[in-house]
């Protein structure tokens, strides 16, 4: 893999970062690049584009493009796969990705880029080596405060059971444990996507459950930590464990610097956690799920008198009565045409909106507890109304977020560092479920 | 700050630079370095702070020497004097006591990229190959590889390549994959590093060591590694297995690009490595990141053309999710297609059916064209759905359903009954020239099904004044005449409107000579006309297409993990976008389904190339295998203007005589040939023009029948579909008339088989080509092209 150059540009195709490896070719083609990116095609495949004998490869990331260019003939999975650790890596030395933490980080980004490229050979990109070249430190876009708490989403677990880690914890730059005042901090995230397809007689059509377990390091010197998980925990179909409730996935897959020798029989995995963000484990579940699936749609389609859609739909959390899904969103699909909406809604913090160049309408519910049903009633004009346009409303896509949840039932036991670190340091443990794509069909 | 332009920013920053109360202050000294750098990052020239910078870089402050080496090697080539001082100080930062120092000194000197520093750069990398510090090896390594590149024409020295070779065997593995990659250019010219049975045995065992990034990299190179034995190969096999199951989809993708080519002798083991590799695939398919997701999903296009049957139980992995990106939605599409079976058919069709309505239209008309695709093999369940889709009467959904149920049609002619009956009513939703031109085409091809045809067609005939579309009148012509042929009575009268209109009020020449052609036509015998309107209702080559034979892994093994599987446009859907489907008649295959009487191999092609001499492109015994012969199709597109197309040829005419030896490759290529067949220049121009708008050959210009010397000029665009290259071709064909007879007497003399053809009538016809870019294999596909229209048209008229 020889990479030629590589650049970040902002959305608006400003220049932030340019960095030209090998000099084949100029700098004019950033400018050729974006020429090029703005102007395709919805047919056209954005990720490589040719100029001449250079080809580019980006990826958008933080909303940025993040660009790299190549003469030869280089592996599409290398590149990608690079440029996906850069931005990580940047996320990981900023604190965060945005035009903004680049823009005022750009002195340390192009450190970054000296030390983990050369000569368009990738070098390292492990933080933990890294650490040792990188001398400049970060400016944060926003300062660090530990009593923003913004967003609800995010508790911490059983090791700080009364104590809620702030959203805002998680982002910010590894470097700053370097400061003697800097906490020392680890967060383990078990982070998982669903993604269900509920066919419109109710029945569950594909569920599938794609998930990982982050940690995210801000300790300077790290020992050696054991995360321990569900001991019923399972791999593979044939696989059980234990009396209780099978937790189980299909496949599994581990960071290279974890030691699974304890995994087999104890379900825990040993690794010296790096500094910054990694995904130590991924697994996957599919066309299962251990529960009924979060929530289930009730529609009901139908013309009235006056030749007005009616549109009743009631929605049933199934989750358990403690927990509470957030930022719910409902897109519902209407006819063409549609040209206004009346609604009645089950509770005042609902809310819904037509958008007209989407021919959707959102329905949004902030909050919405296990074990309890909501409904909406959504009247709309559709001037010349027939049978045959009433099979363009659907499918409802559902997206959410589940926090304290996972579709699997994937638990973090406990989480020892050993040795104890010396001086204060903070262990969290997040279980967060996102909707990756929750579709029910009418 | 206010905001400054390019030069008044310049002007402050060198004030700020050379002001001796900044230099004294480490920190505001480095942030001045900074606003440099940032005014360097977002496109301001600052090249003239040189000098200041360069005063810069003698500081302790490490952050502050990046940054100056960050500018010096952007601006070195624009002041090579003053990068002599640079040289000074890097040299003496190479002997710091701090292999940091010492490595960013290093690397820094290789990176100016100045063949005059070459010679004070040479002794501080020699002794960077020795340095402590593995950080310094590294940059040393690597430098070497730049400072060969910097010098093309240069003796390589081989004390270097040999220290290089040794430092293979570094205790630290990044070196040694540096060393690889510097072997690798230094040689280049030789064909990269030796990969010898020692050195692979050694790379293989310290794989483990390396980092994916290595890994990856040791994996390319030891493709070319020949193992010596079975056994030995088995070994190394065996050693990758683990490989091939990686969590990184780089690692995995390489080892597999490594199995393919070490087995390529061994099917049954490449075709179990595919099927290993099939986990850790569908994981990259659930990446995280889109543009993984995407790139994994291009490689399993590839993977699907030798296995069909791979993923077939994966199927519900390749199900759009809400949120995606329009083109991963479209090549998800394309995958389900492929993996479409008795078992799960119901459920994908299912799930397209949902992506039908869509709100983003690109994504509703893929999802459309894939049900489209698998009605080839399931055409009822298709079917049902696509006439569903038609009741929702909405434009953009019926005018893709239309032109799919059009090229569903043309792939199987067995579903026309049930579509004749869905038509009705469609025309007046469809709104775009697309879809109406392939509502036209079927009303022409199925007019005698469709019992409300010549209304439909009646319609668009009365609107036919305020029509815009060139390609929809002349499709409108085409099918009214069709019908009228089946259903006289009803059609006459319309017909007689429609030809009036066109031939009397049309401005556009196009329509107007399709109009008096078919004029002209029916004032002749009715039977001669309906020879010419025939519909082919079908490509008969279509049905070998359907239940495609899996291709041999060797087909695209080469285009594994490169970049080019993501270039590539959708494969299989193009056809929705373009005219109707006879224009789109793919290119009979050489040996495949010609009859023997249009054998088009009995060709003399000679290539008059710019070396001059004579060479064979491709007799009996030079073409290729079938199987080797890239498949190029011909386009019209983008068309070229007649006043082009003289401009073109005059003007690579003038200059090709005017320099016999011209170079070929701005200028394109002349080739001359010529082409026995029967009685081509007594048929009609029309015939000649039809028959070559069906395989996308576009005539320009004719002379009458049976006029000599009898010319016709034509074009088009051949288009690879394994590399995407097009070249135009220009062509004229010239039959001078018995002028030469003594080349008629060689030609008899030839061979037995061919003085029958000759004694039955045979004439020569000259084709003169010129192609622009050369590429041979696309020409010999549209010569044989050609062979066979004029081959064909001839034995008509005959």
């Amino acid at each position: 893999m020889m990479i030629s150059q590589l650049f970040i540009l902002s959305s608006k195709g400003d220049h932030l970062i340019y960095k030209d490896y090998r000099g084949e070719a100029g700098s004019d083609v950033i400018d050729v690049f974006y020429e090029k990116v703005t102007a395709l095609t919805g047919d056209q495949p954005p990720v490589v584009m040719s100029h001449k004998d250079l080809h580019f490869v980006h990826i958008r990331q933080g909303g940025l493009y993040w660009v790299a260019t190549t003469t030869a003939d280089s592996s599409p999975f290398s590149i990608i796969e690079f440029l996906n650790r850069l931005s990580g890596l940047v996320k990981d030395y900023c604190g965060s990705l945005s035009e903004k933490a680049v823009q005022m980080n750009f002195a340390l980004i192009y450190e970054l880029l000296d030390e983990v490229l050369d000569y368009g050979y990738v070098q390292m990109t492990s933080s933990d080596v890294l650490k040792n070249f990188i001398q400049s430190e970060a400016v944060s876009s926003k300062p660090f405060s530990l009593f923003d708490l913004s967003n609800v989403g995010l508790f911490g677990a059983e090791t700080q059971q009364n104590k809620v880690a702030p959203s805002s914890a998680a982002t910010r730059p590894i470097q700053s444990s370097r400061d003697p005042g800097g906490k020392s901090e680890i967060f383990v995230d078990v982070i998982e996507k669903m993604s269900v397809v509920i066919g419109s007689n109710g029945v569950l059509m594909k569920a599938d459950i794609e998930g990982e377990v982050r940690v995210k390091c801000y300790m300077p010197s790290c020992s050696e930590m054991r995360i321990g998980l569900n001991e019923e925990f399972s791999v593979g179909k044939s696989q059980l464990r234990g009396y209780g409730a099978a937790v189980r996935v299909d496949e599994c897959s581990f960071h290279q610097s974890v030691q699974l020798d304890e995994f087999h029989s104890h379900r825990i995995l040993r690794l010296c956690p790096s500094q910054g963000e990694h995904a130590v484990m991924q697994y996957r579940l599919s066309d299962e799920l251990p529960s009924a699936p979060p929530f289930r749609l009730f529609p009901s389609v139908e013309r009235d008198s006056a030749g007005r859609l009616l549109m009743y739909l009631k929605l049933r959390c199934d989750l358990p009565p403690k927990s509470t899904a957030i930022n719910l969103s409902a897109s519902i699909p209407v006819p063409r045409g549609a040209v206004s909406l009346s609604q009645e809604l089950s509770s005042p913090d609902q809310s819904a909106e037509l958008q007209l160049q989407n021919r959707t309408v959102f329905w949004k519910i902030p909050r919405f507890c296990g074990g309890t049903q909501l409904s909406a009633l959504f009247k709309l004009d559709v001037p010349g109304l027939s049978s045959a346009s009433m099979l363009e409303v659907g499918p409802v896509g559902l997206s959410f977020e589940l926090p304290k949840w996972t579709g699997t039932g994937l638990q973090i036991r406990f989480l020892r560092l050993s040795p104890i670190h010396p001086g204060p340091s903070q262990r969290w443990v997040r279980y967060v479920t996102h909707s990756d794509s929750y579709i029910i069909r009418i | 700050m206010p905001y400054l332009s390019g030069k008044e920013t310049v002007k402050e920053l060198r004030r700020a630079l050379s002001n001796p109360n900044i230099q004294s202050d480490p920190l505001r000294y480095r942030n001045t370095v900074l606003k440099v750098i940032r005014a360097m990052s977002q496109g301001v020239d600052v090249s003239d702070l040189f000098s200041e910078m360069v005063k810069a870089c003698a500081t302790v402050d490490v952050v502050q020497k990046k940054l100056v080496y960050v500018f010096l090697c952007c601006y070195a080539h624009l002041n090579p004097e003053l990068s002599l001082l640079v040289v000074n100080t890097l040299r003496k930062d190479c002997l710091d006591p701090n292999p940091m120092v010492r490595s960013l000194a290093l690397r820094s000197m290789t990176n100016l990229r100045l063949p005059s520093l070459v010679e004070y750069v040479e002794q501080p990398l020699t002794a960077g190959l020795r340095d402590r510090a593995a950080c310094v090896r590294r940059v040393a390594v690597l430098g070497w590889a730049k400072l060969h590149n910097l010098q093309p024409g240069s003796e390589i020295d081989g004390a270097v390549v040999n220290e290089l070779y040794s430092l293979l065997r570094d205790p630290d593995p990044i070196v040694m994959v540096n060393c690889l990659r510097a072997l690798e250019e230094v040689l280049k010219d030789e064909g990269g590093v030796v990969i010898n049975k020692p050195i692979t045995h050694h790379l293989l065992n310290r794989l483990k060591e390396c980092d994916t990034w290595g890994q990856s990299e040791v994996l390319r190179v030891l493709q070319r590694y020949q193992p010596q034995s079975e056994d030995e190969l088995f070994d190394i096999l065996s050693l990758l297995d683990s490989f091939l199951v990686s969590p990184h989809p780089p690692v995995m993708a390489a080892t597999l690009s490594l199995f393919l080519s070490l087995c390529s002798g061994l099917p049954a083991v490449s075709q179990a490595a595919l099927e290993r590799v099939r986990g850790p695939l569908l994981a990259a398919c659930g990446s995280g990141s889109r543009e993984m997701r995407f790139t994994a999903l291009c490689h399993i296009q590839l993977l699907l053309r030798s296995i069909p049957g791979l993923l077939g139980e994966h199927y519900k992995r390749f199900f759009c999710s809400y949120a995606e990106p329009a083109y991963i939605k479209r090549r998800k599409m394309q995958v389900l297609v492929e993996l479409v079976n008795d078992e799960n058919v119901i459920m994908i069709l299912d799930e397209l059916k949902g992506y039908c309505t869509d709100v983003n239209t690109d994504t509703a008309q893929a999802a459309i064209s894939a049900i489209g695709r698998i009605g080839r093999s399931y055409s009822d369940k298709c079917l049902e759905i696509l006439t569903g889709l038609l009741g929702l009467k909405q434009d953009q959904i019926t005018s893709a359903v239309v032109q799919t149920i059009r090229d569903l049609v043309w792939a199987c002619p067995q579903c026309s009954d049930a579509v004749s009956s869905a038509l009705e009513g469609c025309e007046e939703v469809l709104q775009d020239s697309q879809g109406r031109q392939a509502l036209l085409w079927l009303l022409g091809a199925y007019g005698e099904r469709i019992s409300s045809a010549p209304y439909t067609l009646e319609t668009f005939i009365d609107g036919v004044r305020s029509e815009t579309s060139m390609e929809l009148k002349m499709e409108l012509l085409t099918s009214t005449m069709r019908l009228f042929l089946c259903r006289p009575a009803e059609t006459q009268d319309m017909l007689g409107r429609l030809l009036h209109y066109c031939i009397e009020e049309e401005r556009d020449m196009c329509v107007r000579g399709q109009a008096l052609l078919y004029y002209r036509l029916l004032q002749r015998e009715i039977e001669e006309t309906r020879n010419v309107l025939q519909v082919r209702r079908s490509d008969p080559s279509m049905g070998v297409l359907i239940g495609r034979p899996p291709e041999p892994i060797s087909q695209w093994v080469s285009s594994f993990n490169t970049l080019e599987p993501l270039q590539r446009c959708s494969v299989e859907v193009e056809s929705t976008s373009r005219g109707s489907p006879e224009h789109l008649a793919s290119i009979p295959k050489p040996n495949a389904d010609l009859p023997d009487n249009l054998d088009c191999r009995k060709l003399e092609m000679v290539h008059l190339g710019s070396d001059g001499t004579a060479q064979r492109l491709g007799g009996p015994a030079g073409l290729p295998a079938p199987g080797a012969e890239p498949s190029v199709t011909l386009s019209l597109s983008p068309p070229v203007t007649p006043d082009e197309f003289e401009r073109l040829w005059m003007q690579r005419r003038a200059s090709h005589t005017e320099q016999e030896s011209a170079d070929e490759g701005a200028n394109g290529t002349w080739i001359e040939d010529t082409i026995r067949c029967g009685a081509v220049p007594h048929c009609s121009p029309q015939s000649l023009h039809a028959a070559m708008q069906l395989v996308n050959i576009q005539t320009l210009a004719f002379t009458p029948t049976h006029t000599l010397p009898w010319k016709v000029f034509l074009y088009t665009h051949t288009l690879r579909a394994d590399t995407s290259c097009s070249t135009l071709v220009l062509g004229e064909l010239l039959y001078a008339g018995e002028l030469n007879p003594k080349r008629s007497a060689e030609g008899e003399m030839e061979g037995n088989e061919q003085t029958q053809a000759t004694a039955a009538g045979d004439k020569e016809i000259k084709v003169t080509l010129w192609q622009q870019p050369h590429d041979v294999s696309a020409l010999r596909v549209f010569l044989s092209v050609l062979t066979t229209v004029l081959h064909t048209l001839s034995s008509e008229v005959a």
